[in-house]
């Protein structure tokens, strides 16, 4: 007989201030701009590839801003656009990766505590698991770091899934497995994904606690993060959160998502849409008033503007990168390898 | 690429540092002093903190340097690759071990996908310090997935780098320097060489041993091997010279970087080569060893290089084992091959 897994008491829940409310719409609003925006530059040629988080903006922009970016640690997939942006990643540096420039984005992951892009689904939820085991051996007594990985209801189906519940369970890991169940895995829906109900109902199995949260509501889910990075930090082990959202575009710009659901079932399944609910809720609760709002879009439109041009201004890497970076220590093979490159295709 | 140490000790020769140890016991020792050396690094994998591992090659770290330092995981090759990668982002320096060589196979895409890529995808940002001992090949009768030759596979990986010793010294050494490297290193132990005894110099200057080694020196032939095939091609040695056939035995041990310069020297000098191992041999490194060969000896050499390995099939069960592992008559047959070859 198992007692159902419960998170640990939280002592500093207190509520949001007016200030943070409007700072996580101002957030929700620029990474819903950057991301339709980023569509757009890849129908007119300005990026070759996105992965669109168009309904996410809550899950995501909610999770980042419970982050300490002076000690926790994310592991993102290859959508979390707007956990990077809440955790004020440099975003030209962020959008690269999807302009070709090179793959795990031009930012600095250490520095900024968010790990390379990841294009591996579930690639590095163990990652996470080990990282935040580091923490444990580095600070056996005192509070942790936490670290925090995201992954797809798609990806719940991968067995590094099950390893790294497995793993940070045993170990009391501090890892908070943060899904964003969007309802699709490119054309597959969560039903025929997903066995066992949801995600968040197998961390039982691992005896972790675990909570289902609203995805669309950014209060909710800044929330339960707050809560799972608390019970984390405090030596209670993992947090699987599962937060509900809807991927309301394509799985991608390649996608063609009419192939698999209408546009019918798409307006009736997807909810509301979770920044006109926050921008209400603001509003009735006295929070914020439309000259805000106005001013919010002024903003975000002058950042998507500023990230524009910097995304077209990345020239090119320079072609002996793609040799010196494998290594710490370079391998005389590859160091000929790039002299004979250097000489047939700079003729020098 | 450094220097190719020709000097190793071959006896006990009673001087201090130099004990004779099995190759099991220099890799302990090798642990044991990584470990006290480097508060970063640590051990752990499947049964290798209570129970020492299976070939015992952790006995006695978890209760000497603590159970953070050298600990048991859930069984889980995966798991123990990905956390790796977590572990090495944290500033620590993992020495994890896959139980057996085929056990490698369910943790690929860790290995490949994220270990030998996250320097390159970080930009050099987020190196990965990793040294993943792979008890390896063949030659003591186990069952499937417990003897497989995974160095081609490896090698080809960019991103990663891989070494096999032969012999205790330069199980000693190879080992302590792996694990002090800021790459990606696979360590692959040849698991029917770990009960063979040998003289280990510790205070020895093979503090960077980063190429091959001439592990024996002749004038007709070279036989290129590594892991448990260089003590075979050394018995074959023997048994040629009572023909009057001088063969040089080069030590590759290092299997990515790939110490080029070596082949040059030792081929240069035979003009004749024959490479063995234990892998199958179509897309096997002896054809890469060949080509760096032929490259770099075309014109002085008397014959093609010759291959002697493994069958293009799945690695046999015990009964069929000493049929597919290169044995003396076939290496034998090799170098008659060579040295029978006539132009046109």
């Amino acid at each position: 007989m198992t007692t159902k897994p419960t998170l640990a008491a939280v002592d500093d829940a207190a509520p949001l201030t007016h200030h943070q409310l409007r700072e996580l719409y101002t957030l929700m609003a620029v990474v819903r701009h950057l991301d339709t925006s980023a569509v757009a530059w890849q129908r007119q040629g300005i990026i070759p590839g996105y992965a669109p988080e168009l309904g996410q903006e809550a899950a995501q922009v909610g999770s980042g801003y419970a982050v300490d970016r002076s000690r926790d640690f994310v592991f993102p997939t290859y959508r979390e656009l707007g956990v990077a942006r809440a955790m004020e990643l440099d975003m030209v540096g962020y959008m690269s990766t999807h302009k070709a420039t090179w793959h795990g984005g031009m930012y600095n992951p250490m520095e900024s505590r968010f790990a390379p892009i990841q294009a591996v689904v579930a690639g590095s939820v163990l990652h996470a698991v080990g990282w935040a085991h580091g923490q444990t051996l580095s600070c056996p007594d005192g509070e942790t770091g936490v670290a925090m990985t995201y992954f797809g209801d798609g990806a719940s189906s991968q067995g590094d899934v099950h390893e790294a519940m497995n793993f940070a369970a045993v170990m009391k890991a501090p890892v908070v497995f943060f899904i964003q169940n969007n309802g699709w895995a490119i054309s597959v829906p969560t039903e025929r994904q997903v066995a066992g109900g949801s995600v968040a109902a197998r961390a039982a199995g691992y005896g972790i606690p675990a909570v289902q949260v609203d995805g669309n509501d950014v209060v909710a889910v800044y929330e339960a993060t707050r809560s799972a990075f608390a019970h984390c930090r405090n030596g209670n082990g993992p947090v699987v959160i599962e937060a509900m959202t809807y991927r309301r575009g394509p799985h991608s710009t390649a996608d063609d998502p009419g192939r698999y659901r209408t546009l019918e079932e798409e307006r009736l399944d997807a909810g509301e849409d979770p920044l006109a609910r926050f921008k209400q809720r603001l509003l009735s609760d006295g929070v914020a008033d439309e000259a805000f709002f106005a001013e919010a879009q002024r903003q975000a439109e002058e950042e998507v503007e500023t990230i524009r041009a910097g995304i077209q201004d990345l020239g090119p890497r320079p072609g002996a990168e793609m040799f010196g970076l494998v290594f710490q220590e370079p391998t005389p093979a590859l160091q000929s390898q790039a002299t004979a490159w250097r000489e047939e295709s700079e003729h020098v | 690429m450094s220097e190719t140490i020709t000097a190793m000790p071959s006896t006990n020769t009673g001087a201090p540092g130099i004990q004779q140890l099995s190759m099991q016991q220099a890799l302990n020792l090798a642990l044991d002093e990584v470990l006290a050396e480097n508060p970063k690094s640590l051990i752990f994998g499947e049964d290798c903190g209570r129970l020492g591992g299976v070939f015992r090659i952790t006995d006695g770290l978890q209760a000497k340097h603590g159970e953070d330092r050298v600990f048991d995981t859930p069984l889980a090759e995966s798991g123990i690759l990905g956390m790796s990668v977590g572990l090495a982002m944290a500033g620590f320096h993992p020495i994890p071990e896959v139980q057996f060589d085929g056990f490698a196979y369910p943790a690929i895409n860790q290995i490949i996908c994220q270990i030998a890529r996250m320097n390159y995808r970080s930009r050099g940002t987020v190196p990965m310090p990793i040294t993943l001992r792979v008890p390896s090949f063949g030659g003591i009768r186990a069952p499937e997935h417990h003897g497989e030759s995974l160095e081609a596979l490896f090698a080809h990986v960019p991103g990663l780098k891989v070494v096999s010793p032969s012999n205790p010294h330069d199980a000693y050494h190879l080992l302590k320097y792996a694990a002090t490297r800021p790459d990606p290193v696979i360590f692959m132990e040849p698991k029917s060489r770990y009960w063979q005894k040998g003289a280990v110099d510790t205070t020895s200057d093979d503090g960077r041993p980063t190429g091959a080694r001439v592990a024996r020196e002749g004038r007709h032939l070279t036989l290129v091997a590594w892991g448990a095939m260089v003590s075979r091609c050394l018995q074959v040695a023997e048994l040629a010279a009572e023909d009057g056939i001088d063969v040089e035995v080069l030590d590759l041990r290092w299997l990515k970087p790939i110490d080029a310069e070596a082949l040059a020297r030792s081929v240069g000098k035979t003009r004749r080569a024959v490479v063995v191992h234990e892998a199958p041999l179509t897309s096997g490194l002896g054809a890469e060893v060949a080509q760096l060969i032929t490259q770099q000896c075309f014109d002085t050499l008397k014959a093609p290089v010759e291959r002697v390995t493994g069958f293009d099939v799945p690695y046999p069960s015990g009964d069929l084992e000493d049929e597919y592992i290169p044995n003396i008559d076939r290496i034998l047959f090799g170098i008659q091959r060579v040295l029978e070859y006539r132009r046109g």
